[in-house]
């Protein structure tokens, strides 16, 4: 599974956000530590402030803190916020040969391992794996 | 927003050990177990209890979290030797922990106190076998370490459903 540069960016950003619980973050911060413009970034963290998973603050000394639940939210609710993790087709689709029939029931148990991994690895559990250096 | 516990609240929780299960913690074990699954199966609780309880000699252990006088959760694991080529390692088959005392750390005392078990009798391993589609679950045991293994679970379904 590749993951899009977005969604990359938005999960770092999160795990740097949720190491430093109620402390503002600058975006130029987080976009120097990996590389990345601030205004490529802005546009990712406008997208998890609309998710409700973190909240930015205007004016001097202002960034962004990250307001959700670190034991609760996990990797796939932060890649769904970016990326459409859907199955495909199913493998039932009466229009399809038995090959096709056959490599969608093989790659919808794929998508369900991931999604199953994905969703259950939590972001207090990140840090715990990746401690912020 | 996160959760902030209070000192007080913090304060007013007895403080949660973690034993072996007795005969007379049956009734809550079977209790919790019907609030969380919905099935209350006494009879199944007691034949666990004969095997995992009184006759574990080591290997087979059920463990129960109580506060206060209250028990709060439970855990059942054992030792298996040489199944699918594997060494002895600790399986884990059962856990739950009542949902008012979630969040508390409950889990992780059971845990660590099974893997201490395990460690006894120099099992190395732990495993568990789990819903994919029980995310509450996968991300405690996520939590505590547990990484995908060498062993991938394969089922057939060889009849209609019940």
């Amino acid at each position: 599974m590749k993951l899009q540069k977005n969604t990359q960016l938005a999960l770092y950003s999160v795990l740097e956000f949720a190491a430093r619980p109620g402390e503002l973050v600058s975006a130029a911060e987080v976009a120097g530590k990996y590389g990345e413009s601030a205004h490529h970034l802005a546009k990712v963290l406008s997208d998890l402030t609309r998710a409700g998973i973190v909240e930015s603050v205007r004016g001097v000394g202002g960034g962004y803190r990250f307001v959700a639940n670190a034991r609760r939210l996990t990797l796939l609710d932060v890649i769904r916020v970016f990326e459409d993790l859907d199955a495909g087709p199913a493998a039932t689709d009466t229009g399809a040969t038995p090959a096709e029939r056959a490599l969608r029931q093989v790659l919808a148990e794929i998508d369900q391992m991931t999604g199953a991994t994905l969703g259950s690895i939590t972001i207090a559990t990140m840090l715990r794996m990746a401690p912020p250096a | 927003m996160p959760r902030r516990r209070t000192p007080e609240s913090k304060a007013e929780a007895p403080a949660v050990q973690v034993r072996a299960a007795r005969r007379a913690d049956l009734p809550e074990v079977i209790a919790l177990d019907a609030t969380v699954t919905g099935l209350h199966k006494a009879d199944y609780w007691q034949r666990v209890y004969r095997r995992y309880g009184v006759a574990g000699q080591g290997m087979r252990h059920f463990l129960v979290a109580v506060a206060g006088a209250r028990v709060v959760g439970f855990m059942i694991g054992e030792v298996r030797d040489w199944e699918f080529g594997s060494p002895p390692c600790g399986w884990v088959f059962a856990i739950d922990v009542d949902p008012r005392a979630r969040q508390k750390g409950v889990g992780s005392q059971l845990l660590g106190a099974m893997r201490e078990r395990f460690e006894r009798v120099g099992v190395r391993t732990l495993r568990t076998m789990l819903a994919s589609d029980n995310p509450l679950i996968l991300s405690f045991f996520r939590s505590q370490g547990l990484r995908a293994g060498r062993l991938i679970p394969l089922e057939l379904d060889i009849g209609p459903p019940p």
